[in-house]
């Protein structure tokens, strides 16, 4: 009897194992992290250490002493400097083909961007956006500032 | 002499609306730089920047774009140093640049090319270089065989390169393996054409 229990408890973790209920797709990791760095999950925060998944519907935020660096199954790298608030909007990406669609926002703070394979394969497929604009990427590198003007 | 009393009051009035709203210029309602890099094998790619319906291109190494109000894109470009000053710390903590090596294999077989055999050595110091580093194995063949037989080939060598990594010190957990059979070709060729360059592995490492 109790064996058939692990069973099933077995076959259940394997279920689980197989489709992570109601996760959205991993889209990337954490590889740098440095002071005050957060993931906010459907409305739950957690510290983002180094190897923390990344999600389409995620924010990323940084405090005043923060800073962090992920790089995203396409090879995209992006990092934000102290006092940023980065919402990955949506990230779908086909291995084989390399289509799919990369957006984000940065709300707040300074992003550094390396575009990768989605943005290569298509002109339209990486999208990075801010209260003032909307951003096209055609494989390339860039910076993003945006805010209020200080004080 | 009421009325330009009223007068006088009347254009102190005005003088201090006019300060309000020069004040008002002075602080714009946003500070937004965007700033296109030149890329790493110096060739440089374009970021178009759209407010309010009107799109500026860079696509020049340090062009910029600065919006101070929604709607008003201002075209410019930064030295690369107050690039560096303006973003230092997101810049920092840029992640390593993924690296891919590919090797090349003997005909119909799961070893390796003498020559494939030197790179092969360097790459489980890229992976220790890498926090939390990610590891895809990719194999391939060329088109001699069925289908099957190169999908099961294209595994195996994959799988080997898989067991050459762990052997060195690599965690399992942290590679994937795929095999792609003859589906992929670095060189295209007809039905049942040996091809050296399409028996390979790709290690893709970031």
């Amino acid at each position: 009897m109790s064996r058939l229990l692990s069973s099933l408890v077995v076959a259940a973790l394997a279920v689980a194992g197989l489709c992570p209920a109601g996760a959205a797709q991993e889209a990337g990791h954490v590889k740098v992290s440095r002071g005050t760095v957060q993931i906010e999950r459907a409305g739950q925060k957690r510290p983002a250490e180094v190897g923390a998944t990344v999600q389409a519907g995620d924010v990323v935020t940084t405090g005043s002493d923060g800073s962090v660096g992920i790089t995203f199954l396409d090879n995209s790298l992006l990092s934000a400097g102290p006092n940023s608030v980065l919402a990955i909007d949506r990230f779908a990406f086909d291995s084989t083909t390399h289509q799919g669609a990369f957006e984000s926002s940065l709300k707040q703070g300074t992003l550094a961007v390396v575009s990768g394979k989605l943005a290569k394969q298509s002109a339209d497929a990486m999208k990075v956006k801010t209260p003032a604009a909307v951003l096209g990427v055609r494989g390339t590198e860039f910076l993003v500032r945006t805010g209020v003007p200080k004080e | 002499m009421t009325t330009f009393a009223i007068g006088v009051r009347g254009l102190t009035g005005l003088a201090a609306l006019a300060l309000l709203l020069l004040a008002g210029c002075a602080r714009p309602a946003r500070d937004d730089l965007y700033v296109l890099l030149p890329g790493p094998d110096g060739k440089t790619g374009a970021v178009s920047v759209e407010s309010g319906g009107k799109a500026t291109v860079l696509d020049q190494p340090y062009a910029a774009a600065r919006i101070k109000e929604p709607g008003r894109v201002e075209a410019g470009a930064v030295t690369e140093a107050e690039a560096r000053q303006a973003f230092g710390a997101a810049l920092g903590a840029q992640p390593g640049r993924p690296v891919s090596f590919t090797l090349y294999f003997l005909e119909a077989r799961d070893e390796l090319t003498p020559e494939s055999k030197q790179i092969v050595a360097a790459i489980p110091g890229e992976i220790a270089k890498r926090p939390a580093a990610e590891i895809v194995v990719i194999g391939h063949t060329d088109r001699v065989g069925t289908v099957p037989y190169n999908d099961a080939l294209s595994l195996r060598r994959a799988e080997r390169m898989r067991d050459e990594l762990v052997k060195a010190g690599v965690p399992a957990d942290r590679i994937r393996v795929e095999g792609r059979g003859e589906r992929e070709p670095l060189v295209a060729t007809p039905d049942e054409v040996p091809e050296p360059q399409n028996r390979r592995v790709e290690i893709d490492v970031r």
